[in-house]
Parts: structure tokens; C-alpha cells; sequence
């Protein structure tokens, strides 16, 4: 006799009708493959946790983005936002798509050069450059954005003894009606220290002031916000025009772009709220459009968006350690992924899925991260499957901001591999090992022994 | 372990506190295994049960079985013994 398919039982109390914050059950969604690798095999193969980066989605993202805006615009060009991800096969990819680099610091740009993007192509950015890093770019003609005024009067002695007159913009912040208003970097725009940070460029005749940038902030849903930013560095395009008769060469309006994951106490889920590339194209081109440029001096459109092109390329896959009962009642369960890896579940309501269930059965579950510390909690409050210990998890849209702001804390950080377009499964950063660490650390010959 | 006398399941999985007046839900094998402690029957005659009629192991079953007993005590469904 063949026996029936087992499932742990379970009693829920019924809220009649009201949906409790654990939210309305749906029927449970596994993610049981990638880009046609199953999950399983991918964690037998490499380790659990670990993180796949499909080139696929990538590809398929980029394609998305840039056609909303060269549909629109004539002279658009992304800069792959290095911080966002910059495990370098990733950010080869984003080059061979035709992306240049936006970087902030000397680590980044030399990452850039490494992976053989010319220096004209890429964007530094940031506020801490030092006076070698400056000098660097300077002679890459990079394209330097100025963040504030210690930064250009270094600039402009340091272009007192180059060979290579500095290719510079400068970073405005402003009110665009998007709280809260990034004011801490770059020159602001309505006291006038933007275009009095211009004007002492100008005047200097050092530097070739080639364009304009603002990044107004990151996970902006309201696509009017560039509008405004747009016209206001639009403004400045056209005073620099009347006053100097120069012509900036492009407009650098940032990244922000929201990503589909779901923000933390949203009331609707990301994927139903995300605005799409068109709706952002749409805004921008049109203020772009609605400026005083002449059409002969129309400038190139850089765009920086980082989290939006590579959130849905990352997956984290793990294993269930434990499953627990609280003293209240509520069940939790305990991931082998936790805040370490997945940085992002700060700022997330992560989807966290299983890789194959058996049932439609949820409960009302928390979900933590293997770490001895208290505020390793990967989601607070979920329907979740009843999966056992050794069960597999998957977790969508983890591409951004998690592979760089990763902490090594009590473990180390796992294999991060790529599927390719063939559908192939190469490592691209190692898991760390006790190796990595004996590697970094010296012990003073005095407590040797 | 005795299930309160007064407690009704229904047949498609609903529990009914008159004690209280709150309902709950179960899964189907947490019927079937309220419905053996209700008519008396002992964990170790459950867990025979339970293991012939489903591919479970002995652990995985008597760590659920547990869990599944806390639970009952928890929304207050067992006698005090
Ligand atoms: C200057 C700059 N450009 C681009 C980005 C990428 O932003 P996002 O990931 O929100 O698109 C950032 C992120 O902080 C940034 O600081």
C-alpha cells in the first residue's frame, strides 16, 4: 500500500474577515528553477545559501529601460551604478550592453579600468575623491562630478599642473517635492550655490564644464519628481548658454528608479506600484523636450539607475535550519539567510519562497536569519508553507545593494554564480573561507605561540 | 491528554470553542488527529496511525505531534491535567 503524502497539522485561530498583518492567504507560489536550472541542483552544486545572478533578466531589464528612452530621446547613454552591484562579471555584462561606469570612489574606478571601460566613459561621482584619484581622472578624461567646494578648488589646482584640461560637471541637489530631499551632496539649486559654483568654473577657464547631474533620491515612485529636476538643471543649461554661450554636452539625471520589491509597511505590494520605465521616460524626455535647447545643442541624457536594471537578476537561495514556537504561540522558522547576507531586508518585505511544497497549508510565521543577534529578522510576518528543517527557500529581487553592503559578521558570505545565456552556472565570487580571513589578519609575534 | 468535552470539529476541518467563541481552522491530518485524541486515543497510538497511513518518519512526526499538542494548550482546547 502506497502511503498518503505527509503534512505537519496545524490549527489557526480564524480572524473572521479581517486580514491580520501576516496578510490575506493566498495559494502558495514555489520557485523551483532559474532560467530552466532547477534551484535544487544549483544548491547541491555550490552551497547553501548562495546567490545566482541571471544574465538573462539582466539582459532582458536593460532591453526594457533603454528602449522606453531612445524611443523618446535621440542621445541617451545608461552608466552602470557600480555600487549597486559591482561583483565584476556583472558590471561586464552591463559594459558588453554598452553601459559606461558611474563610481565613487578609487576602489570603484579602478574596478571600472579593470574590467575595460575607457576612462571617457566613466563617471565619478561621490564626495570623497582623493588628490591621487582626481589625478587619475583627470588624465582618463573621466567625467568628474563635483560634490562640493573643497572638491573644485582642488580640481582647479590640480589642473594648474596637468597636461589634460579636467572634464567636469557639478552635482546639484534641489527640491523636486520628493521627501526626504537629498541635501548633503552636490551644490543646491535654489539658494544659488549651484550657479555660483558654475560661474566660478567658467570663470577659471581650467576645466571644460561638460555637463550637469542630480540623483534626487532612490526608490522615487513619483516619475514627476525628474520633471522637475530636469527643468531645473535645465535652467542652469540655459544661463550658462546666455551668460558664457557654452553648451553642456549632456544631462546626468542619476538613478532612483524604484525597484518591485515591497517597501516596508506599504500598503500594496511593489510589482503592483513600481512605475515602469516608460512612465519614467515619459517624464523625463518630455521636460527634456520642453527646454530651451536648441535642436542642434540638444544634450546627451545619462542615466544612472542602479537598483531598477538588477534587483529582479538576483536570487538568494538557502535551507530551512529550524522551525521554532515562540512564547506567544506565533511559529518561526530559522533560514540559514540572514541580515548578513540579505542586507536589503531592512528596507524590503522580501517574497520568500519555497522551492517545492507539498501543500497549501500557511501559517502565521516569522522568519529569521541564523544569527546570534536579535534584529536578524528576514521577514517579521508572513503566510508561510510549513517546511521542515532542510526544506529550500528561494528569495526574488535581491540584485541590488545586497552582493556590496553584505556584512561578514559570525559566518562568511557565501558563492555568488551567474547564469549565463546558454543557461550555464559559473562561480563569480567565491564563498569565503578561513582562508580569506587568515589571509587578512596578522598576529603580532608577541602572542604567537 | 484530554481534548475539553465540549469542543465541536466539524467536518470540514473547523473548530468551535463555546468556552470562548473562537473558531479554528485545520489542516486536514490535524482533523484526523484531533478526532483520535478526542475519542481517547493515546500518542503512541496516534503516532502508529499516523506512520502507517503517511510517509512521514518516526522524529519528523513526534517533533510535529508536540509542536501540534503546544498548540492545542496554547489556544486553550486541552483540560488542565
Ligand atoms: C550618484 C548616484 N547615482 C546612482 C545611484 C543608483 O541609485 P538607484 O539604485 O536608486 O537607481 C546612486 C545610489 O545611491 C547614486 O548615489
Amino acid at each position: 500500500m502506497t502511503k498518503l503524502r505527509y503534512e505537519r497539522p496545524i490549527i489557526s485561530k480564524i480572524n473572521a474577515g479581517v486580514p491580520d498583518k501576516f496578510g490575506m492567504k493566498t495559494s502558495v507560489e514555489t520557485l523551483n528553477q532559474i532560467d530552466t536550472v532547477p534551484v535544487k541542483d544549483i544548491l547541491e552544486q555550490y552551497g547553501s545559501p548562495v546567490f545566482v545572478v541571471s544574465e538573462p533578466t539582466i539582459r532582458k531589464t536593460y532591453e526594457e529601460a533603454t528602449s522606453a528612452f531612445t524611443s523618446r530621446y535621440p542621445k541617451v547613454q545608461f552608466a552602470w551604478s557600480y555600487k549597486t552591484n559591482y561583483i565584476d562579471a556583472v558590471c561586464r555584462v552591463f559594459k558588453k550592453l554598452g553601459s559606461w561606469a558611474e563610481v565613487v570612489s578609487g576602489f570603484e574606478y579602478q574596478k571600472a579600468l579593470n574590467n575595460g571601460v575607457p576612462g571617457n566613459e566613466i563617471i565619478f561621482n561621490g564626495p570623497d575623491k582623493s588628490d591621487e584619484d582626481l589625478k587619475l581622472a583627470i588624465q582618463n578624461l573621466s567625467l568628474i562630478h563635483i560634490d562640493h567646494f573643497d572638491e573644485l578648488y582642488t580640481i582647479l589646482k590640480l589642473a594648474e599642473t596637468s597636461y589634460k584640461r579636467p572634464k567636469v560637471a557639478i552635482r546639484v541637489n534641489m527640491n523636486t517635492g520628493i521627501y526626504p530631499q537629498w541635501d548633503r551632496f552636490g551644490f543646491n539649486y535654489e539658494n544659488g550655490e549651484a550657479w555660483q559654483a558654475l560661474n566660478r568654473l567658467m570663470y577659471s577657464e581650467k576645466v571644460d564644464v561638460v555637463g550637469l547631474h542630480t540623483h534626487i533620491g532612490t526608490y522615487i515612485t513619483t516619475p514627476n519628481a525628474y520633471a522637475v529636476a530636469i527643468s531645473k538643471l535645465a535652467e542652469l543649461a540655459t544661463s550658462l548658454k546666455k551668460k558664457f554661450n557654452h553648451a553642456i554636452q549632456y544631462i546626468d539625471i542619476g538613478g532612483g528608479f524604484a525597484s518591485k520589491n515591497t517597501l516596508k509597511g506599504a500598503y500594496l505590494p511593489g510589482k503592483d506600484t513600481c512605475p515602469t520605465f516608460d512612465a519614467y521616460a515619459d517624464a523625463i524626455t518630455g521636460a527634456l523636450m520642453s527646454a530651451n535647447f536648441a535642436p542642434n545643442e540638444l544634450p546627451t541624457l545619462i542615466i544612472e539607475s542602479g537598483r531598477a536594471l538588477i534587483d529582479d537578476a538576483g536570487y538568494l537561495l538557502g535551507t530551512v535550519l529550524a522551525n521554532k514556537r515562540l512564547a506567544d504561540g506565533r511559529r518561526s522558522t530559522i533560514l540559514d539567510i540572514g541580515v548578513n547576507n540579505l542586507f536589503t531586508s531592512f528596507w524590503y518585505e522580501h517574497e520568500v519562497l519555497p522551492v517545492e511544497t507539498t501543500t497549501q497549508q500557511t501559517e502565521d510565521t516569522t522568519l529569521y536569519g541564523p544569527l546570534c543577534m536579535n534584529i536578524d529578522v528576514v521577514r517579521a510576518a508572513v503566510q508561510f508553507p510549513l517546511l521542515q528543517k532542510g526544506d529550500q527557500v528561494a528569495i526574488r529581487r535581491v540584485g541590488a545593494y545586497n552582493m556590496t553592503q553584505w556584512m561578514q559578521f559570525i559566518t562568511f558570505r557565501p558563492n555568488v554564480i551567474m547564469i549565463d545565456e546558454e543557461h550555464n552556472t559559473h562561480i563569480i565570487r567565491k564563498a569565503e573561507t578561513n582562508a580569506t580571513f587568515e589571509a587578512q589578519e596578522v598576529i603580532p609575534d608577541y602572542l604567537k605561540s | 491528554m484530554k481534548l475539553k468535552n465540549n469542543i465541536a470539529i466539524s467536518e470540514t476541518g473547523f473548530v468551535f470553542d463555546p468556552n470562548s467563541g473562537d473558531s479554528y481552522s485545520l489542516n486536514s491530518i490535524g482533523k484526523e488527529i484531533l478526532e483520535l485524541i478526542k475519542s481517547g486515543k493515546s500518542k503512541s497510538d496516534i503516532s502508529f496511525h499516523i506512520l502507517n497511513t503517511y510517509d512521514a518518519d518516526e522524529f519528523t512526526f513526534e517533533r510535529n505531534y508536540d509542536d501540534f499538542i503546544d498548540m492545542l494548550k496554547h489556544h486553550k482546547l486541552l483540560e488542565n491535567e
